[in-house]
């Protein structure tokens, strides 16, 4: 299960009052605390509230920063393709872009990016009409993204499918679909492209986020999601991953798998 | 119309082990595929080690002294006669510790063990007598007087690791890590043995294995399952495989019985039930293997040998 830290974003007020007076400590702690708690990748996002002509040279300063304090690679969270060229840039290492649509305009610049700079790269199976309703037609998008990532170069495993998770307390009806579609994409195409979800979406506004998020998580491990990104300190989740890990065969079982998870 | 090879890719491999001292080190473990698959990733020759005892042996066939004849009496002189024989490696095993076979104390099989050392420059694995309490109080012993000759020293258990790891961590050798048939007691017991702080490249796990006609078939699994573990990233399954294919086949009938009829030829019979079991574990991913008689040991080495030229399509 490959883990990516969410916390590098401007929607915290840390991250964006740091971006707003440019002071790389929060950042730098950010990146080591996640690090340290046991993410494979960091989410990197400016944020909303960064203007767009602005989002370049913030993209680029988060994902230096990011990198001089851990050695971690990089999820870049942009919509703006010239913040993904621009962290792109100055990335050390197999970067993830995310992410594209199934819009035709933005999958070929993505695409295409991702292959210039050997990437791998979340598409989002929804276009300018929005998130579909169900799994049927999150899938239809999927085909999309998996046809013209193929047609790019881009290799099914460096294609991460992110069915777009809504938040429970407003789309309840989504949350099974997200599972569905977890489970029928891995039939697109042989070998199959990977899933990702954003997890945290799940519970927003709602109480009981910790547990909301890990039982969901659970399910979409079973449902066969091979990468979230998350709040990595939530240890209760990431116990839950190291657990499900097992029940699922992915790990051999030894009485300390809870510790040797942690220490990976 | 050229057939395209589909190619496992991994992303882990066996840990590398280098056992005894310049410049007559033998490097173990270290493979990146399943064993013998040579387009997909390099595979480490597996190393053979013959098997000494501190007291001359009383259950041992005559089919099986033969070959030591003259030195069974000597373990310094059956180590020469081991390495001359071809075996990589020699394992002492201090079956003369055991309380109903002599209950030799630590000093006494220590200085067994220095004399063997100083007799062959060959790396040493030395096994204790098998009693778990017992090993625990010789093996430190063991190790001080084997002191930077990098050895092989077991076999530790759950119930004595401490001990047998405290004296390898203190004197420099890698440690023999056993487990009952059992992968996830495997993985446990690696995971206690580095929590002592030994690299997780100075163990070998012993698995206990069940010979040909003995449940050879869950040691099999047991071993195949740990090299899929290790070359998917998971670093407690990844340490080399020691299977002691010499002490495990020579308990069954099949090499114990004299030459009758139905059977054939004892010596023939239990050398190919020897070498079997050997084969059969190499194929799934063993990589040290400790025989009893020389000439399973060539038998294995020559079935190797062909195992180990790159496949052509």
């Amino acid at each position: 299960m490959i883990l990516i830290g969410e916390r590098i974003n401007g929607m915290f007020r840390d991250i964006r009052e740091a971006i707003e007076k440019r002071d790389p400590a929060p950042v730098a702690a950010w990146a080591r605390r996640q690090a340290a708690a046991g993410a494979h990748y960091l989410d990197i996002s400016t944020g909303p509230a960064a203007a767009a002509e602005d989002q370049p040279v913030i993209m680029e300063w988060l994902v230096r920063i990011a990198q001089e304090a851990t050695a971690l690679p990089c999820c870049l969270d942009t919509v703006n393709p010239d913040a993904m060229e621009a962290g792109l840039r100055v990335h050390q290492g197999k970067a993830i872009l995310n992410s594209t649509s199934a819009d035709q305009e933005r999958m070929d610049r993505f695409f295409a990016l991702a292959v210039r700079y050997d990437a791998a790269v979340i598409g989002l199976a929804m276009n300018e009409q929005g998130v579909p309703k169900d799994a049927n037609d999150r899938l239809t998008l999927a085909m999309e993204l998996v046809a013209n990532a193929d047609a790019h170069g881009v290799p099914m495993e460096d294609l991460f499918i992110d069915p777009l998770v809504l938040p429970v307390n407003v789309a309840q009806e989504h949350a099974v679909e997200v599972l569905e579609t977890i489970r029928q994409v891995k039939l697109l195409a042989s070998p199959p492209p990977r899933t990702v979800i954003g997890l945290s979406n799940i519970s927003q506004r709602t109480r009981e986020r910790s547990l909301i998020n890990r039982t969901y998580l659970v399910m979409a491990m079973a449902a066969g999601l091979d990468a979230a990104i998350l709040d990595v300190e939530d240890k209760a989740l990431l116990d839950a991953v190291a657990t499900a890990s097992i029940l699922l065969n992915r790990e051999v079982y030894c009485d300390s798998f809870l510790k040797t998870f942690h220490q990976r | 119309m050229a057939a395209e090879i589909v190619r496992e890719r991994w992303k882990g491999k066996v840990f590398e082990m280098m056992l005894g001292r310049e410049p007559h080190t033998v490097r173990v473990g270290g493979d990146t595929s399943l064993p013998f698959m040579h387009f997909e990733g390099t595979t480490v020759r597996p190393v053979t080690a013959l098997e000494v005892q501190d007291v001359a042996p009383a259950d041992w066939p005559a089919v099986l002294r033969a070959p030591f004849a003259g030195v069974l009496e000597d373990p310094a002189a059956w180590a020469k006669r081991c390495v001359e024989l071809g075996a990589d490696l020699v394992a002492l095993r201090l079956a003369g510790a055991h309380p109903e076979n002599g209950d030799a104390d630590a000093g006494a099989v220590a200085a067994v063990a220095r004399r063997v050392a100083e007799a062959v420059d060959v790396p040493l694995i030395v096994l204790g007598c098998g009693l778990e309490e017992k090993d625990a109080r010789i093996l430190p012993a063991v190790a001080e007087a084997l002191e930077g000759r990098n050895c092989l020293l077991g076999q530790a258990t759950m119930d004595n690791y401490k001990a047998v790891v405290a004296g390898c961590l203190a004197y420099g050798h890698g440690v023999v890590a056993t487990s009952p048939l059992d992968i996830n007691l495997a993985k446990q017991l690696n995971i206690l043995i580095t929590e002592m702080n030994l690299p997780p490249d100075r163990i070998a796990m012993d698995p206990s294995i069940g010979p040909l006609g003995y449940g050879i078939e869950y040691a099999y699994s047991i071993i195949e399952r740990k090299r899929l573990g290790a070359l998917s990233g998971d670093r407690m399954l990844a340490q080399p495989v020691i299977c002691l294919v010499g002490e495990e086949s020579w308990k069954t009938k099949e090499t114990q019985a004299g030459d009758i009829s139905e059977w054939g030829d004892q010596e023939r019979r239990a050398v190919l039930w020897e070498a079997m079991t050997a084969v059969t574990l190499a194929l799934a991913g063993g990589s040290i293997f400790v025989f009893r008689h020389p000439d399973s040991l060539t038998r294995f080495n020559r079935t190797i040998d062909a195992l180990m030229h790159q496949q052509v399509y």
